[in-house]
């Protein structure tokens, strides 16, 4: 086990350095950072300066080596758009961002475990076959546009009146396709503070509405996914020997599934679930866009489009390790699930 | 698509329960939302739109802009030309800084060297001699030269708080330098006279501010007592947030929305014809053919102005035939887009191009508004004389780099002269380059006529405003006979506002609401 981690670690590490390097390699790729940090009309000659100042002039060698010397001390630079090391801008955002992607990981959870064994177990139902078209659609609308789409819905609210309104009936079914809005569209209001830069949506209603409309634009893309993966394995393990064996020895058809079924169908949603929650960190560049959600991927287009070179090698680097401890903790999970599994790789 | 609406609906009736009732304020917060938030605190360390709009929020300048271009007196009450090269000015008295601090002559003086050290500031402020404090509240700005401009310039000026912003850190570090890299005392802290003070920041996320309880201007009918501003870039998500309520004052208003914005009967829209230049550079070092002017003549006929600023730009852009806007003093009136398809295709048989060459052209895709459609629908109407030109468009962060490298014989580029003078668009787009004196640093055609710049040295010498004018006029007309480059169009400004709030009298060309003097109607 420690020996597991310990190879772990300097994954980590393989992974952070050679992140940094493909980082720098490409910033020459990226924009010069000065032309964003003047005033269009400010003479070639404060730009050379501020250019040499920031050291830009170096060759790639030696600043890729100044900036290596540097991180092997947890100093990863300064941010040229913050004014702060980007350490502290990245630890600022990323509550934000983790607290969006665990809402959708939680919204993912409750509802792609009683679909999807809901429609493995009652695949011929209309409902199981309504499930799995709107999975369809749902896969294949981009994350943008849901937003948007649940923005107008929600948040600004429409209204329609293809039914005369003036009757009772027409009036009715008018308010059943018309919303009102008045959830937020954008931002995380005011959430409260916790503590250091963990600020939080989960203590009062108020702060949880803020939640609602970018956990699902975010949810909306894992949850086909996460559904179809359940459905599939349920049918699977549904057809196989030992399940047929219980059944003729009249176990009781809800133990079936739920007890001997559920637990070897959830051993690789586990493992692919682990690895897309960990992509899900990545997806939330797009929907913390729309919604103007104050957390990383927001931070990271924003230092893109203001070329802020320390800050993008950074989040890269620390992007890299999430997908590392991800993985980590989802092999350390599926060992408990399933004790043939052997961390260290010796057979059991 | 009915049971999912009904579904929807549902869902959404659901949620709405749990949303709690936003609470009253007991009194007026305007929520105004940007496409982005002041990258510092600091209004000298970046010249640059964001900057200018929380300087006049949070400071006020000794003149400033009306709607009409004349200057209104702040914290400069009156001026006086002593002699060709000194004004002198009155300020006002009784002010008092944030901090408490009273504000005096030696601010100003103060003020004037800090933007002298300031490297995006210090070419506007080269101008400047010295500053002399008479007394208590008259300063001496002493010129170089005549200076037709200086109070233009002094739009520039906000005095800072010289006490507050002297002295060193607890890290012994002045507290008034300027850092563009890195932190400073007066990226954090702030300390003006304006309408409002900063009470919270977190960057990229919001800035918090207050109405100034001691305000000098006691006359002005602003009511808004909280100013929260949220940076939100996404135009679709900007938009969502005013018509969903959820802030009350929006800038910019994408185009493609203006029509959204103006059909909902709870939000209202402002727009006005601005003075931001769109102009395409054509390069005579990099073609030989653009050395002959009669082809660059035949590029301004081939290319429709005012097809452009109606059709792709939806109306939402005044057409151009010259770099100044109506109502500066260089505007000609006597000149108009000239397209002129047939009279193109002559010039370029007579120029000995009747079969046309190929050329490549880059422009910006998220700077100006529809810069990518724009070149590509300037490309398709050269294709009309034969041009055939070879197109990329890139993001604005890599395509300055390319505009100073003069990577394309065709380059697109927007200005608006700091000045809200004629002779700044001449200096940096048509003057010939000069690259000891900066002169012409963003003339990407390489055009130049030594007898329009003589001509341009002689207005920035001269006092009496009427002669000025004639001259910047004869320039625009020189450059228009050249065909010097191909003008577009100025680029409209529009905000939108919740119907409460009164935008309308404090919205300027210059794109600084005066906020201080909002009305919220209650």
């Amino acid at each position: 086990m420690i020996a597991f981690l310990i190879k772990r670690l300097f994954h980590a590490l393989l992974v952070m350095f050679v992140i940094s390097l493909i980082a720098f390699a490409i910033q020459d790729n990226l924009g010069d950072p000065v032309q964003q940090m003047v005033g269009q009309s400010v003479p070639e000659s404060e730009r050379a300066a501020l250019r040499e100042e920031l050291g830009l002039n170096d060759p790639f060698l030696v600043q890729y080596l100044r900036f290596a010397v540097n991180a092997t001390q947890f100093d990863f630079g300064y941010s040229y758009v913050f004014h702060e090391p980007t350490t502290q801008v990245i630890l600022r955002h990323l509550p934000a961002t983790l607290e969006l992607v665990f809402a959708s990981t939680l919204l993912i959870i409750l509802l792609s475990v009683p679909i999807g064994v809901y429609s493995a177990i009652k695949p011929r139902a209309w409902l199981s076959r309504f499930f799995m078209g709107v999975s369809i659609v749902g896969i294949s609308i981009p994350v943008f546009l849901t937003a948007i789409v649940l923005i107008q819905l929600f948040a600004i609210g429409i209204s329609w009146s293809p039914f005369p309104a003036d009757t009772s009936w027409g009036g009715w079914l008018n308010g059943l396709i018309s919303t009102e809005g008045g959830l937020p569209a954008y931002g995380r209001g005011n959430p409260e503070h916790v503590f250091g830069t963990w600020y939080t949506n989960f203590t009062s209603l108020k702060g949880l509405t803020y939640l609602i409309l970018p956990a699902i634009s975010l949810a909306s893309i894992m949850l086909p996914l996460f559904i179809r993966l359940i459905r599939a394995e349920m049918l699977e393990v549904l057809q196989s020997e030992y399940v047929k064996f219980a059944r003729a020895k009249g176990i009781s058809m809800r133990r079936i599934y739920f007890v001997h079924a559920l637990k070897n169908t959830m051993l690789p949603v586990i493992t692919v679930g682990g690895v897309q929650i960990g992509t899900l960190v990545a997806y939330t560049i797009l929907t913390e866009t729309v919604f103007q959600w104050p957390g990383m991927g927001l931070m990271f287009l924003d230092a893109i489009n203001r070329s802020d070179i320390p800050l993008i090698v950074t989040y890269l680097m620390i992007v890299g390790v999430i997908f590392v401890v991800t993985n980590t903790v989802v092999d350390l999970i599926y060992g408990l699930v399933n004790p043939t599994v052997k961390l260290t790789g010796k057979p059991a | 698509m009915f049971k999912k609406t009904l579904l929807a609906s549902a869902f959404g009736a659901a949620m709405l329960t749990a949303a709690l009732p936003q609470a009253a304020l007991a009194d007026n917060t305007l929520r105004m939302a940007y496409d982005a938030d002041p990258v510092s605190l600091d209004i000298h360390e970046q010249l640059s739109g964001g900057i200018l709009q929380l300087s006049h929020m949070v400071f006020d300048p000794l003149v400033r802009w009306t709607k009409d271009y004349q200057f209104e007196p702040r914290l400069a009450t009156e001026w006086e030309q002593v002699d060709d090269t000194t004004l002198r000015i009155k300020l006002r008295e009784g002010v008092k800084f944030h901090s408490g601090n009273d504000f005096t002559a030696k601010d100003v003086a103060w003020t004037i060297e800090r933007l002298q050290r300031s490297g995006d500031f210090k070419a506007i402020f080269e101008t400047i001699d010295s500053v002399n404090v008479v007394d208590d509240h008259t300063v001496e700005i002493v010129t170089k030269q005549p200076d037709p401009l200086l109070l233009n310039i002094a739009t520039y000026i906000f005095p800072m708080d010289s006490e507050f912003y002297s002295g060193e850190t607890d890290s012994g570090k002045a507290k008034d330098e300027i850092v563009k890299n890195g932190n400073s005392y007066a990226s954090t802290h702030v300390s003006g006279t304006g309408p409002f003070k900063v009470t919270g920041r977190q960057q990229g996320v919001k800035v918090e501010f207050e109405r100034f309880a001691d305000y000098w201007d006691t006359e002005s009918p602003g009511n808004v007592d909280h100013i929260v501003l949220t940076p939100i870039n996404e135009n679709a998500t900007r938009v969502s947030a005013l018509l969903s309520g959820d802030v009350d004052f929006i800038a910019p208003v994408p185009p493609n929305d203006l029509e959204r914005v103006e059909a909902d009967p709870d939000a209202k829209l402002v727009t006005m014809s601005g003075t931001r230049i769109i102009l395409l550079h054509m390069n005579q070092e990099r073609v030989e053919a653009f050395k002959d002017a009669r082809v660059r003549q035949a590029f301004t006929y081939a290319i429709n102005q005012e097809g452009i600023a109606s059709r792709l730009m939806k109306g939402f852009a005044t057409p151009a035939a010259q770099l100044s806007p109506e109502g500066y003093a260089g505007h000609n009136p006597d000149l108009t887009p000239r397209y002129d398809l047939e009279k193109a295709k002559e010039l370029m048989a007579e120029a000995g191009y009747e079969d046309g060459f190929s050329i490549t052209m880059m422009a910006p895709n998220n700077r100006y508004v529809n810069d990518a459609k724009i070149a590509q629908a300037v490309a398709a109407m050269l294709a009309k004389i034969n041009v055939r030109v070879d197109l990329k468009t890139l993001p604005k962060a890599q395509y300055w780099g390319e505009y100073d490298n003069r990577a394309a014989d065709m380059m697109l580029i927007g200005w608006h002269a700091d000045t809200e003078d004629s002779a700044n668009f001449f200096q940096y787009l048509t003057e010939c380059p000069n690259a000891e004196t900066g002169a012409g640093q963003y003339n990407a055609g390489n055009y130049c006529n030594p007898e329009l710049d003589k001509l341009l040295e002689q207005a920035n010498l001269e006092l009496d405003k009427d002669k000025r004018a004639d001259m910047l006029q004869q320039i625009e007309q020189g450059l228009y006979d050249d065909a010097a480059f191909v003008p577009l169009h100025w680029q409209d400004l529009a905000w939108a506002s919740a119907n409460n709030a009164d935008i309308e009298p404090i919205l300027n060309v210059m794109n600084f609401p005066y906020l201080g003097d909002l009305v919220i109607e209650e």
